[in-house]
C-alpha cells in the first residue's frame, strides 16, 4: 500500500478538538514540517500530548491549542520554551501536568487497551492534587494506595523518522527513538514525516531492521520532507539549530507568534526552508555535544 | 592548596555517592554532573553514568569541551524509555537543583506563584521528579542558599514527595522516602535527625550557623559535633580539572568565590 502523501493531505484527518500526540523529545526529532502545516491550517482546540519543545510552543502561540498534557516543554540548551512560557503565564491554555514516566504509562495503557496502569509515581505530589481526573485507588493485592494513570488515547500521532519505505516501514537511525513507538501505538491514526524514502531492500540488513520500532500497519501516511525536523534535530543527518532557536526566542519575546510567523513560516515548507537558509544549510547543521 | 567554593561544593556533592554501590548516578547541571563524575572516577567506580542521552558509559564524559559523542566509552544503549525501567527499579541516585525546597524537603522545578492555570512564572514542569522521589534516592544541589529557595511555607508546586505527614500516601512510612543530602554554597544538610527534619551536618569554611539560619525559611536542626565541610582532596581537584578542561565550574557561582572565606573583622 502506497502511503506517500503531502503534509496537507495527510493532516486533513485532523479535526477541531482532536487529541494529537507529537513524538520526539524537546529539541530533538520533532515532526516540525507537519507542525508548520498545522500552523497554516484552520484547525483549533487541539489537545496536545508531547515531550514538548518548539512544537508545543508554536502551536500554543498560534492559538491552536485548548489543552496540553505535559511533563516539560523545553529546548534543553534553552531550558524554558519561550512561547509555552507565555501561553502558560497568560493562562491561555488548560493543562494536565504529569511526570515524564506517567506519560509513558498513559500511552502504553492506550496502546494495550487498558483503562489505566497502576503506579506509585505522583503520590505525595501536586500532580495528583492539581489533576483530579487522575485517580488514586486501593490495590486488591496490598494495603497501599496507587495512582491509576489513565490511558492517553490519541486521535492522531505525528512523528519524524530518518527514512521509510512508501509502505510505511520506518527507520530511526538516531541514537534514541524516545517514546515514539508508544505514541504511534496509542493513536488511531498516524502521520510520519521522513528525511528520506528508501526501497524495501534497505531493510534486509538485520542491523537496519532492528532500527524499526513499530510495524508498518501502525502507519497511515508517510510525508517525504527532507529537513522536515528543522529546527529540531534529525540525528545523524543534521543537528538542532541553536541559532534559529535563539532567533525564535527573540521573535516570540519581541513580537509574539505573529513576528515569528511573519519572519519564517512562509506559505509552504519550501518558503520556510528558504527563510532559514535553505535545505543545504539545514543538512549541514552539527549536533551540539554536551 | 587553594580551591574555589564551587570546587568545595563539587567535592561535598561527590561524597553523596560514596556508599551507593552499583547505582545509576545522575547529576543534572554542570556542577552536579561533575560531582557524580568525580565520584565515579574516585570513591565509587561501581557507579553507572549516562552520556545525558542514550548510552551508559564505562567512564564519564568530560562536562566541558566535548565536541562529539563519537568515541565515548559506551557500555550499553539506554534510551529514555529504558531509563524509566532502570530508575523505577530504585537503583539510581539523582543529584538535582530545584528552584524551591521546603521544610518537608519537597521540591519544585515546575512553576512559581500564580495558579495551576496561570502560574506567575512557568519553569520546567514537574519532569521526572514525582517518579524519582518515590522510587529512588535523591540529593539536592543549591548554588545560592537563600529564603527564595528554602521557602517558609510549602513549595508553590510540590514536584517531589518529601517528609510531609499530610501528604504521606496510605501504606507508606517516611523511611520509604530517600532524600539523602542537600549541598549548598553555605553548608551541607541531611534529614537523618529526629522526625526526618532538615539538619545541618557541616558548615563551609568561614560560614556561621546564624548565616545559614538567616537564609533559610524554616527551622533547622544541627547535628551533634557540627564540623567544617572538608576541603577537596588533591585527587578530587585534579579529577575536576581533567573532567572540566574548560573550567566552566569557575563560571557557575557569581564571582567564583574562594572555598575558604576571609574571616569577618567582627568575628567573636
Amino acid at each position: 500500500m502506497d502511503k506517500l502523501a503531502s503534509a496537507e493531505d495527510a493532516l486533513s484527518v485532523i479535526e477541531n478538538g482532536m487529541t494529537v500526540g507529537i513524538g520526539g523529545w524537546g529539541p530533538r526529532r520533532k515532526p516540525m514540517s507537519l507542525v508548520r502545516a498545522l500552523l497554516r491550517s484552520n484547525v483549533r482546540d487541539l489537545t496536545l500530548v508531547a515531550y514538548g519543545g518548539a512544537d508545543v510552543g508554536l502551536l500554543c502561540a498560534a492559538g491552536k491549542v485548548k489543552r496540553v498534557i505535559f511533563a516539560f516543554v523545553s529546548l534543553d540548551f534553552m531550558p524554558l520554551e519561550p512561547a509555552f512560557r507565555q501561553a502558560r503565564e497568560s493562562g491561555a491554555i488548560e493543562v494536565t501536568e504529569i511526570d515524564e514516566g506517567m506519560m509513558l504509562l498513559g500511552l502504553r495503557a492506550a496502546a494495550w487497551g487498558s483503562p489505566f496502569i497502576p503506579t506509585p509515581v505522583g503520590l505525595g505530589t501536586d500532580v495528583i492534587r492539581n489533576a483530579p481526573e487522575i485517580k488514586v485507588i486501593d490495590s486488591p493485592y496490598d494495603d497501599k494506595e496507587w495512582v491509576a494513570m489513565p490511558a492517553l488515547p490519541l486521535d492522531v500521532a505525528l512523528l519524524h523518522a530518518t527514512r521509510a519505505t512508501a509502505t510505511g516501514v520506518c527507520e530511526i537511525e538516531s541514537p534514541d527513538h524516545y517514546m515514539d513507538d508508544w505514541f504511534i501505538r496509542a493513536a488511531d491514526h498516524s502521520v510520519v514525516s521522513v528525511d528520506e524514502i528508501v526501497e524495501p531492500a534497505h531493510f534486509a540488513d538485520p542491523a537496519v531492521a532492528r532500527r524499526v520500532y513499530w510495524e508498518r500497519n501502525c502507519v497511515n501516511s508517510v510525508v517525504h520532507q527532507p529537513g522536515g525536523a528543522h529546527p529540531s534535530s534529525s540525528d545523524p543527518l543534521y543537528g538542532f539549530d541553536v541559532s534559529h532557536f535563539k532567533a525564535y526566542g527573540q521573535h516570540i519575546a519581541d513580537g509574539g507568534y505573529a513576528a515569528w510567523a511573519e519572519a519564517f513560516l512562509g506559505a509552504d515548507e519550501s518558503a520556510y526552508q528558504q527563510s532559514v537558509g535553505g535545505l543545504d544549510a539545514i543538512q549541514s547543521l552539527q549536533l551540539p555535544a554536551y | 592548596m587553594t580551591f574555589s567554593l564551587a570546587e568545595l561544593m563539587v567535592s561535598a556533592a561527590s561524597r553523596v555517592f560514596d556508599d551507593d554501590g552499583e547505582v545509576l548516578a545522575t547529576g543534572i547541571g554542570l556542577l552536579p554532573r561533575l560531582a557524580a563524575s568525580v565520584a565515579m572516577r574516585s570513591s565509587n567506580p561501581d557507579l553507572l553514568m549516562t552520556d545525558s542521552q542514550s548510552f551508559v558509559l564505562s567512564s564519564p564524559n568530560p562536562v566541558s569541551g566535548l565536541k562529539t559523542h563519537a568515541g565515548q566509552a559506551n557500555e550499553n544503549w539506554m534510551g529514555f524509555s529504558r531509563v524509566f525501567d532502570n530508575l523505577w527499579s530504585g537503583a539510581r541516585h539523582a543529584l538535582v537543583g530545584p528552584s524551591q525546597i521546603d521544610r518537608f524537603v519537597q521540591s519544585n522545578i515546575s512553576a512559581l506563584g500564580g495558579s495551576y492555570d496561570a502560574p506567575k512564572v512557568q519553569l520546567l514542569g514537574v519532569r521526572g521528579f514525582p517518579g524519582n522521589s518515590i522510587r529512588h534516592a535523591n540529593s539536592f544541589f543549591v548554588p545560592k542558599h537563600s529564603r527564595r529557595v528554602f521557602v517558609e511555607g510549602e513549595c508553590d508546586v510540590v514536584c517531589s514527595i518529601g517528609y510531609n505527614p499530610d501528604r504521606l500516601p496510605k501504606g507508606y512510612a517516611f523511611s520509604d522516602i530517600d532524600v539523602r543530602q542537600v549541598i549548598t554554597d553555605l553548608c551541607v544538610m541531611d534529614f537523618q535527625g529526629e522526625a526526618f527534619q532538615p539538619r545541618v551536618t557541616s558548615l563551609h569554611p568561614g560560614v556561621t550557623l546564624e548565616e545559614v539560619r538567616d537564609n533559610t525559611g524554616f527551622e533547622l536542626a544541627v547535628i551533634d559535633h557540627l564540623s567544617e565541610t572538608p576541603a577537596p582532596s588533591p585527587t578530587q581537584l585534579s579529577l575536576m580539572a581533567e573532567l572540566d578542561p574548560e573550567n566552566l565550574r569557575a563560571k557557575q557561582l557569581k564571582d567564583n568565590p574562594p572555598g575558604v572565606r576571609a574571616a569577618p573583622a567582627d568575628a567573636e
